[in-house]
């Protein structure tokens, strides 16, 4: 019965999110243009450079570039944080209270359902790309990496999202967040191996990325598929990835108890 | 009857003054506005700020492996990145807020309101609203320019600078006019944020050196249709480059601001035509 009820939500957000096709595929044709730019501009770097940049060369370098366009296409949430925001803000969060359901269960299921129409709209344009780069793509050579692969993602996926919800839940507290979460996706877009492979960055930084939360929301399981980390560090890889998505977890369900506590249904 | 009939030369100065007044009310309306949420207001030059110094990590972390990129030095190219902050925070300073609400206002209808004040209806909805912080990161960009010229010992001329400054203002016209056509197709597809989500893609590669695109469709596309790798490149050519001749560069960003300008223009001009308001 329980089960019955998220699954009918799940429907909704499907139909819901069906509007948003086109937004979509803009999102994502559009999106090519800064992936050739970061390619182009490689290339240039590998000319001038003439060897490998930490064991990349320009063919591993794309090949990383096209996992996170794919990767971020698949798990990043797009809208989830500004309309959970917006329902706190303008106390349609009321409605939620009064439904025999968790509200973050009913946000995961809408995220999950977001996600899934989003990667089947984009699939095409992605597909092209993976065609016109094929000669730099690589499968990875053990099947357990696709193993490793798959939960580092799972994982990668709820940690963004209870990160987005975290945030989201100040708006109990603060009427205008858009600043708050611009200033976390300054950090994320930088240190989440967005704009370059991390461990292209200079040694001593190699502690904090190590540790740092961004790193396992996307760096982590592109590596994890080109095979650049394995064995006992994979393990413990994934140990850290696990302890922060508990830790998000932990501020998402706290925040929420709190908030709600606080929340006077503003125009409800 | 004949005392209302205004003489063509002092026409032009009358609308100029008057759209110039309807402006200057509209920027000081934004700056009260604006000044009512201090917090807010300093949290977006922070958020603007650590996009910027995120920008010069990443050229930091590169120039740690190379000593150029395509010929450009690792000063030359924080000038480059600097010239791009500078024109688009000045763009976003007079334009960005406005064109961003186009979709909402063609969806809810509230654009009817605007076609009907007695302006130019492009003016209308390009102009209600002003960020002064915006103002203060193009500042930030202005430094940065004048740090890195300072890195690479250069004294431009007064010639460079003024043709610089021209440079930028076509500049901020070619990113106007960008985001114009792309919420201008708002009137098409209903929930066009995609659409303001790919200005900020396509500018992405406006901060590159444009010797790293290979001459390709890629590069003319981008370089005369939607010309985002001239944008700021041709500027911080003629102020650091002396060694190359901006004069070629300046003239293609003369001719493919008009080109996209007037493209832009005549494409709202269609779009307003089979427009037929949401409410009621």
């Amino acid at each position: 019965m329980t089960l019955a009820k998220y699954i009918k939500v799940f429907d909704i957000g499907l139909q819901n999110t069906f509007v948003y096709r086109w937004n979509f595929l803009l999102r994502s044709v559009f999106g090519i243009v800064p992936l050739l730019g970061a390619v182009f501009l490689w290339k240039a770097i590998f000319h001038s450079k003439g060897e490998a940049i930490n064991g990349y060369d320009y063919s591993s370098m794309i090949f990383y570039f096209m996992l996170t366009v794919f990767l971020e296409n698949l798990i990043t949430p797009t809208e989830d944080e500004w309309q959970i925001a917006g329902e706190i803000r303008d106390g349609r969060i009321s409605s939620y209270l009064t439904k025999p359901m968790n509200y973050l269960g009913y946000r995961i299921v809408l995220f999950l359902s977001y996600r899934l129409l989003y990667i089947t709209v984009v699939l095409v344009p992605i597909i092209v790309l993976a065609w016109v780069f094929r000669d730099h793509l690589r499968m990875p050579e053990h099947a357990i990496t696709w193993l490793a692969f798959g939960t580092s993602t799972v994982m990668a996926a709820f940690l963004q999202f209870f990160i987005a919800y975290a945030l989201a839940m100040i708006a109990f507290w603060v009427l205008e967040i858009s600043t708050i979460v611009f200033i976390l996706y300054s950090f994320e877009f930088f240190l989440s191996g967005h704009v370059f492979p991390l461990d292209v960055m200079p040694l001593w930084l190699s502690g904090f990325i190590h540790w740092s939360p961004f790193t396992y929301e996307l760096f982590f399981p592109a590596q994890i598929f080109m095979e650049r980390v394995q064995g006992a560090a994979l393990l413990q890889g994934l140990a850290i990835q696990a302890g922060w998505l508990l830790l998000s977890w932990f501020c998402a369900i706290t925040l929420w108890s709190r908030g709600v506590r606080k929340y006077q249904a503003v125009g409800g | 009857m004949n005392r209302f009939v205004i003489q063509p030369p002092s026409f032009v100065i009358f609308i100029v003054s008057r759209y110039l007044e309807i402006y200057w009310m509209m920027i000081r309306n934004s700056l009260i506005r604006e000044m009512s949420f201090k917090a807010n207001f300093l949290l977006w030059i922070v958020v603007e700020f650590l996009w910027f110094v995120g920008q010069v990590v990443f050229l930091e972390v590169i120039y740690g492996h190379v000593d150029n990129i395509a010929g450009w030095s690792k000063w030359e190219c924080v000038l480059l990145i600097g010239t791009h902050q500078i024109t688009s925070q000045i763009f976003q300073a007079f334009f960005y807020v406005n064109l961003a609400e186009l979709p909402e206002l063609v969806r809810t209808g509230r654009l009817d309101l605007n076609l009907l004040l007695p302006v130019d209806a492009q003016f209308a909805v390009s102009t209600r609203k002003f960020g002064m912080d915006n103002i203060v990161n193009a500042l930030v960009g202005v430094a940065i320019v004048v740090f890195s010229l300072a890195k690479l010992h250069v004294v431009p001329s007064a010639m460079q600078i003024a043709l610089y400054i021209v440079a930028v203002g076509f500049g901020v016209a070619i990113h106007y006019a960008v985001l114009f056509g792309l919420a201008t197709a708002a009137f098409w597809i209903v929930r066009a944020q995609g659409l303001i989500y790919g200005y900020f893609n396509v500018f992405n590669i406006a901060r590159f050196p444009e010797s790293i695109f290979p001459y390709s469709i890629f590069k003319i596309v981008f370089s005369y249709f939607i010309p985002v790798i001239i944008v700021a490149n041709v500027p911080a050519i003629t102020l650091a480059r002396s060694f190359q001749s901006p004069w070629a560069g300046l003239a293609q960003l003369v001719v493919a601001t008009v080109f996209i300008v007037s493209l832009t223009r005549a494409f709202w001009h269609f779009a307003l035509r089979r427009y037929s308001s949401a409410s009621s």
